[in-house]
């Protein structure tokens, strides 16, 4: 049975228990033997009984189990296959897992005529709609054999032992259930335990999100000197073959930094000044009915697809600049510094405005009026009383601003350069480590190699750098709130 | 003191006013300047890609009488399934074009320049209208067959016809072939329904963005099925049950860290854990939608947790005062009251999941996909990665695809966010 239907009759069988043990309670529960708890977590305790421990076995097995298969599959092929590159090896892997997927529906002389090869075997793999180059060797139909009998065993396994579990989850609480059970206190316990599991989901991904890149990082800096990629200027992946002596230098993360550096630099040049200006007008000047309309849309540059502006960008901006710039003799590149920190200029401005406006709404009156009362007009009062009071809170906003430009992806992937640069010309184009991650990770390598794996350590850097900045930021924002609260 | 001193004080004062009030001016300039530049920045945008789009709606068509000739379709007459398919329809298409222009049999340039008026899908046109009705087997009719990428661009505009022949796409022969199909009245301009019914192709006039549409659809729904029900027990948990320690710290910092978390690194994950991890099938929705999940999960959690925070303490106080438990209290009190604030948080967390692209890529939605996807396990794209693939093409036609994908995203997104502003108008309860 698979996981996704084995899942649904869990479910009904838990629903199923939920109203055998509703009944059931009604049943006991009498005038002079009053129940403890309603009929209805009575069921809920018979339905939790029935289905939690399935549920968890399932999932478990989920995440095990190919796991398990893969690497025992792994263990068995031919030593002349596992002499090969990664890459060859993957290779025969990837025709086993597509192979073991069909194979079960062949018959054995089916199975006969593939072994033997040749055009038949290539007719059948027409006809079954199996998705191979060629025709298989033996070892891999082998191990594909293998691999879908393995599943179907795991497969059955999983249904009896989860089916099993749930018949007696079923019994216990048949057994345990009377009229003086306490089903609601054990109820909520359980349920309490979920609430808490389903919150630390985002623990969990977060240590995902390390675990994922740092490992795949470190099989990188096996291959390229950790020196090499963070002090390297040079950024050309293309011509080092892996593990070669004379590769270092050719993963230089300093381009990509500096090409990061100078859109976002651009790009708050944009954001900071629009930014901030707007959010003092809407919040120190504009009356009720101009914020009824600014705000929303603020609002609107924030929700636009960032897809959206880089499509702006590529198309529309970016040209209108060249053309701009060939106007008054300067050779703008389409895909310029200029154009893509502007745009991405744009998308930030909301990012900036809305946290500096409530930064600004949070400094109370009394700061203001004294200033009032000493004559100052309110521009003056602005700028010499009520910004530099909430200027650590702007501080954090502008930071949070960096960290959304440093990790944003599809303006620069679509407006931005390719070709690593260190230049100062903002009219000349540049490239983004968000860019170069894409483009490592979309086209036809192979998984293993470093060209792919430098994605990660990229990945790594965007990290840390990112939540350097989003600790700094939140806390100042945090402790700011606080001091005026 | 004497009187010339005070007048004398006061121009300086005035002076001095003067210059103040215009700084004042000055300084209020600078934020209406802001505002308007923001205005602008929308404007242009929106100006920007309407114009670039509209003309994706619509698809001109060439209207050819077709002889559908059983000699050549059903020669034995079966009319059965197979036999109309198996035809091959390319025939029918190149004698029509061919006796709509008189051409002659052994004029093979111009048949083939011919043949370029209409779209590589005109065999298939036809091909289904015989199928969907076998009775016009024999006869002879008008039919509307899909025009080729560059008479579309021409008929709408897009093609300088005062380019010199070399370098047009469109040949002075064909130019002349189209003017006068264009005063026969044989040139159509539809609403372009393939836009919305076909998936990809390498041809624009046959690309259609329903395979991106089903999987952002998949996608939603795994986001809402998988982050929702998570990011509320997680927000309860943390506003209503958790204990003041480091735990509970550390789970809020993260929480708080993991919403400006780069999307780009979401999709790392995914690709590292969910694809090479779990072995789950690259491509498919279900893959991206966990990913978006766990992308949208953290907003979420700060909705519901704001929501939940802003149910006054005397509901609660009342309903324990009366013996609920505290599960019951939540349950059947507080969380219903915080619904609408929940879901206008969910809400925003599904828009922004819906046009993100980044994370995508990582997992190879990146593809080429012509069959509509039938589970979340079967390869699928996405609006904004079909926008990404069609912004990234040569070819001119889906330059104006890529404006009428985004104008779809756009009003996509438009409708989901009018619908929060619809629920927190109607729901927004102040207490």
């Amino acid at each position: 049975m698979s996981s996704g239907n084995l899942l649904i009759l869990i479910l009904v069988l838990s629903v199923a228990a939920y109203f055998v043990g509703r009944v059931r309670a009604g049943t006991l529960g009498s005038k002079d033997n009053k129940l403890h708890s309603l009929p209805s977590y009575h069921g809920f305790y018979f339905a939790i009984a029935t289905g939690l421990l399935p549920i968890i076995l399932l999932v478990l097995w989920m995440v095990a189990s190919s796991q398990l298969i893969r690497m025992k599959i792994d263990a068995d092929l031919p030593a002349e296959v596992k002499a090969l590159a990664v890459g060859d090896q993957s290779l025969s892997v990837s025709a086993i897992n597509s192979l073991a997927s069909k194979i079960g529906d062949l018959s054995a002389a089916q199975i006969d005529t593939l072994r033997s090869g040749g055009d038949a075997a290539t007719a059948l793999m027409a006809e079954q709609k199996i998705a191979l180059a060629s025709a298989p060797q033996g070892f891999v139909i082998d191990a594909a054999l293998q691999k879908a009998s393995l599943l179907r065993a795991s497969s059955i396994a999983v249904t009896l032992f989860c089916l099993a579990l749930a018949v007696l989850g079923f019994a216990y609480a048949w057994m345990k259930d009377n009229v003086a059970f306490r089903a609601r206190n054990t109820v909520e316990t359980v349920l309490r335990y979920v609430l808490m599991a389903a919150s630390s989901v985002a623990v969990l991904t977060t240590i995902g999100i390390v675990a994922s890149v740092l490992f795949e990082s470190i099989a990188f800096f096996k291959s390229v000197p950790i020196f090499s990629f963070l002090f390297g200027t040079v950024w050309d992946p293309r011509f080092s073959a892996a593990g070669s002596t004379g590769s270092s230098g050719q993963f230089g993360l300093l381009p990509l930094l500096w090409g990061t550096f100078f859109i976002t630099i651009v790009a708050l040049a944009v954001a900071v000044p629009v930014g901030l200006t707007a959010a003092i007008y809407m919040a120190e000047y504009a009356s009720s009915r101009v914020r009824s309309f600014a705000k929303p849309a603020l609002e609107v540059l924030a929700g636009i697809p960032t897809i959206v502006y880089g499509f702006f960008a590529l198309t529309t901006f970016g040209p209108f600049l060249q053309n701009a710039g060939a106007n008054v003799g300067l050779t703008i590149s389409p895909n310029s510094v200029l154009s893509a920190g502007f745009v991405m200029g744009v998308m930030i401005i909301p990012f900036v405005s809305s946290l500096s406006d409530d930064i600004l709404s949070a400094i109370p009156n009394s700061l203001r009026e004294g200033s009032y009362g000493l004559g100052a007009t309110q521009s003056e009062t602005i700028k010499k009383v009520v910004l530099p009071a909430a200027l650590p809170g702007i501080v954090g906003a502008v930071l949070l601003a960096v960290s959304r430009a440093v990790g944003e992806t599809m303006i620069v992937v679509l407006a931005a350069g390719i070709a690593a640069n260190l230049t100062i010309n903002p009219f000349q184009p540049v490239t983004t480590i968000t860019v170069k991650i894409v483009s490592q990770l979309t086209g036809d390598l192979e998984f293993n190699s470093p060209q792919t794996l430098v994605a990660f350590a990229l990945g790594l850097t965007l990290f840390i750098f990112t939540l350097g900045l989003n600790v700094i930021a939140l806390s100042i924002v945090r402790k700011y709130r606080e001091q005026y609260e | 003191m004497s009187t010339a001193r005070t007048a004398e004080k006061l121009s300086a004062s005035t002076a001095l006013v003067k210059k103040r009030r215009a700084a004042e001016w000055r300084f209020r300039a600078y934020g209406v300047a802001a505002i308007a530049f923001c205005f602008l920045a929308i404007l242009v945008l929106f100006t920007s890609i309407i114009s670039k789009g509209y003309s994706a709606f619509q698809q001109t068509h060439i209207i050819l009488p077709v002889t559908f000739d059983a000699a050549l379709i059903d020669p034995d007459g079966k009319k059965d399934h197979d036999t109309l398919i198996a035809f091959d329809y390319q025939v029918l298409v190149k004698k029509s074009i061919a006796d709509a222009l008189k051409l002659d049999a052994g004029d093979k340039p111009s048949r083939k320049r011919a043949m370029d008026l209409l779209s590589h899908a005109a065999d298939t046109e036809l091909r289904d209208l015989v199928v969907a009705d076998p009775s016009i087997i024999g006869q002879t009719k008008d039919v509307s067959l899909t025009a080729s990428d560059n008479v579309d661009a021409l008929i709408k505009g897009d093609i300088d016809r005062s380019v010199p022949e070399a370098d047009r796409q469109v040949n002075d022969k064909q130019l002349a072939w189209i003017d006068d199909f264009s005063r026969a009245g044989k040139i159509s301009k539809d609403f372009n329904t393939r836009l919305f019914t076909a998936g990809a192709s390498s041809q624009p006039e046959t690309a259609g963005l329903w395979v991106a549409i089903l999987g952002s659809l998949y996608m939603m729904a795994t986001v809402i099925l998988v982050s929702v029900p998570l990011g509320v027990a997680a927000a309860v948990y943390l506003e209503e049950f958790a204990p003041k320690n480091r735990w509970t710290d550390l789970i809020e910092v993260n929480v708080n860290n993991l919403a400006a978390v780069p999307s780009i690194v979401f999709g790392l994950l995914g690709l590292a854990v969910f694809i090479n991890g779990f072995g789950l099938p690259r491509s498919a929705s279900l893959v991206g939608g966990l990913v978006l999940s766990l992308m949208t999960l953290p907003t979420i959690i700060i909705a519901t947790r704001a929501a939940l925070g802003s149910i006054p303490p005397s509901i609660s106080q009342a309903a324990l005062g009366v013996g609920a438990s505290k599960m019951q209290t939540i349950f059947h009190h507080i969380l219903p009251l915080a619904i609408p604030g929940i879901l206008t948080g969910t809400i925003i967390g599904l828009v922004r999941a819906l046009g993100e692209t980044a994370p995508l890529l990582m997992i190879g939605m990146v593809a080429f996909i012509v069959d509509p996807p039938k589970s979340i396990l079967e390869p699928a794209t996405a609006l904004p990665i079909q926008i990404f693939m069609w912004a990234t093409s040569a070819e001119r036609g889906f330059a104006a695809r890529t404006g009428a994908a985004t104008i779809v995203l756009l009003l996509f997104s438009f409708v989901m966010n009018a619908g929060a502003i619809y629920l927190r108008r109607k729901f927004e309860r102040r207490w």
